[in-house]
């Protein structure tokens, strides 16, 4: 890789980016401590990550494990309740922390996986349309306009009825039908960035149309991606969870906290754990992805932040 | 106004087609209507008959064109659930889902207009935290956990509402507290931030320095302007409308489109599934219209440019 050296005569004239990112990275470290909200989102994150990655740990049961005789037993800290069972099991007697534990990875992997499958698609169509423009652009804009006229919900109701459930159909039809914002954002960036000088005086010294857009423009408009994508995981966990409580989903033996709030629904009457569980630990995983999504914002797109106040 | 209409709707052509395409593609290149439509103890003589009979051993363009005559005359097929043709059905069950729609939409601008404002105006008071934690709360949480909550405290516990299905006020009152309060969230903090712009303009402090009285420049000269932004906000809400009233429905077994288009879904009725999936595309599009044109009205700057 060659970076240009200041003495380095007839070098290209990119922006000095390696020293500039690591003082970025310090400078938003610093405001990630000052910010509450920011701290706050951090740290359910990173909780919720751990208890991802150590399911297997902090697991008490297997989380499809059936015990007809528990069936519907409330919390322990609950008459009735029994330590075997920290938060009470649900109708088939599956125990609910269990599932809660390995629910948080179908979360984050869908979450995460989804927003990457969504934000590869529209990088590339968003650098496509914007560099090659003309035709190429009318027909890529026309049909991201297109998607946006159809609920996201209903297109993925429709693939899903004909796909079938599972979390890596879930991955790719979240994915597939979430890139318009993307490409839309991409395609703005690179417009503007085409036109400016050190662009142009690569495509003059006759780099190739590969070498500009990975190595001049894609690093530039990386940080309007990364503040589109920390809002978009946060509704990419709330529709998978939408999803599997629809029944068209996560399927077993994966668990979803979708799927446990859509058991729970019909026992509300009587075992309001089963339901409640799950739908907080939505709330506080998504909550928390707000928070650092907010944050990464303010850092990253100051200019964002003067328009919210 | 009357050219921009037509124009508008000769737009709607390519959207459609561009959706019956994704609809036809989806249906019958990856799924088996035969498999799905007879038994499992059929012959293969009978899968002969039933394929020629559908016309699925035309060539696919050729399936394409019919499919899309019939799509145009209305005819989505026959509901295999219901043994009834599908548009029917579903036109049927659109009034529950516009009531619904609309009481949510209506309880949210009444929730989020006052609070958004008073957050504004209060910037980074106590109030403004507070009403923006709760907007982010509103935001956080899946609007059918909230449903199943409000229907364990206030049908179960308390006993006040019912528990699902359709009937009076009483009926409506949870599903449309649960589809706008997530609404009322969106739009609270959109509302917030476009207030924050415009009573930094300086016709605003013009107005204070006169010595209008501050609620009068707030509700005459701030608000009259931030209504634009609204309509806006409106229709970008409206698809997780749509989206929120399938989930809603289901949540509260309310009887209209999204409940009948998620038990399709799921039985593999893909003629319910065409028709509702048309009807909302149709929809969708002439709610944006309808934006536009109400944005008209209410900005006459707009028509000169």
């Amino acid at each position: 890789m060659a970076i240009p050296t200041e003495s380095g005569a007839g070098a290209l004239p990119v922006p000095p980016k390696k020293r500039s990112e690591a003082r970025g990275l310090k400078k938003g470290l610093r405001q990630l401590l000052r910010s509450k909200t920011g701290m706050i989102g951090a740290v359910i994150v990173l909780i919720v990550c751990l208890i991802a990655i150590f399911a297997p740990l902090l697991a008490t049961h297997d989380p499809n494990a059936v015990a007809p005789i528990d069936r519907l037993k409330p919390p322990a800290w609950l008459e009735g309740g029994s330590s075997d069972y920290l938060l009470g099991t649900d109708n088939l007697g599956r125990d609910i922390w269990s599932r809660i534990v390995y629910g948080s990875q179908v979360s984050l992997i869908v979450g995460i996986g989804a927003v990457l499958v969504s934000g590869a698609i529209g990088a590339v169509l968003g650098v496509t349309a914007a560099y090659y423009g003309r035709w190429v652009d009318a027909i890529i804009m026309r049909l991201a306009d297109s998607l946006l006229a159809i609920p996201t919900i209903l297109l993925m109701l429709v693939v899903l009825a004909v796909v079938g459930p599972g979390m890596w159909t879930l991955i790719f039809v979240i994915g597939a039908t979430n890139w318009v914002s993307y490409a839309r954002v991409v395609r703005g960036e690179v417009l503007s960035l085409k036109e400016r000088d050190f662009v142009k005086s690569a495509r003059m010294i006759g780099a190739r149309s590969g070498r500009i857009i990975f190595r001049h423009i894609l690093p530039n408009v990386m940080s309007s991606f990364i503040v589109l994508s920390g809002m978009n995981v946060a509704t990419t966990i709330i529709m998978e969870a939408s999803l599997s409580f629809l029944g068209l989903g996560i399927t077993t033996p994966d668990v979803s906290w979708g799927g446990m709030l859509s058991d729970g629904r019909q026992y509300v009457a009587t075992s309001w754990w089963v339901a409640t569980f799950p739908g907080m630990a939505i709330t506080i995983t998504v909550l928390g992805v707000i928070f650092l999504g907010d944050w990464l914002r303010d850092v990253l797109d100051p200019r964002m932040k003067l328009k919210n106040g | 106004m009357g050219k921009y209409l037509v124009k508008s709707l000769l737009q709607m052509i390519p959207v459609l087609l561009l959706i019956s395409l994704i609809v036809f593609v989806l249906v019958r290149v990856t799924g088996d209507p035969v498999a799905l439509m007879l038994p499992e103890s059929a012959t293969e003589a009978d899968r002969a008959t039933l394929t020629r009979e559908l016309g699925l051993d035309l060539p696919l363009y050729q399936q394409y064109g019919i499919f899309l005559t019939n799509a145009i005359q209305g005819d989505f097929g026959t509901s295999f659930r219901y043994g009834e043709s599908a548009l029917p059905l579903v036109l049927e069950r659109l009034p529950a889902s516009f009531e619904l729609a609309f009481a949510a939409m209506a309880l949210a601008v009444v929730i989020a207009i006052p609070l958004g404002i008073w957050s504004a105006v209060k910037r980074n008071t106590f109030i403004d935290i507070f009403i923006s934690g709760i907007s982010v709360l509103g935001k956080a949480m899946p609007n059918f956990w909230m449903g199943i909550m409000l229907i364990l405290l206030f049908s179960v516990m308390l006993g006040w509402f019912p528990v699902s299905g359709r009937g009076g006020l009483t009926h409506l009152i949870l599903p449309a507290i649960t589809l706008g309060v997530s609404l009322a969230a969106q739009m609270t903090r959109l509302i917030r931030s476009n207030m924050l712009e415009i009573l930094n303009q300086d016709y605003i402090r013009t107005a204070r320095s006169k010595g209008i009285f501050e609620l009068f420049v707030i509700g005459k000269h701030a608000f009259r302007n931030g209504l634009i932004p609204v309509v806006t906000i409106m229709s970008l809400q409206f698809t997780s409308l749509i989206g929120g009233t399938l989930i809603t429905e289901t949540v509260f077994a309310w009887p209209g489109l999204g409940q009948l288009l998620v038990s399709a879904v799921n039985t593999h009725d893909m003629a319910i599934v065409q028709a509702a999936v048309f009807v909302i595309a149709i929809f969708v599009i002439l709610m944006n219209i309808l934006t536009d044109l109400v944005y008209r009205l209410l900005d006459p700057r707009i028509k000169y440019s």
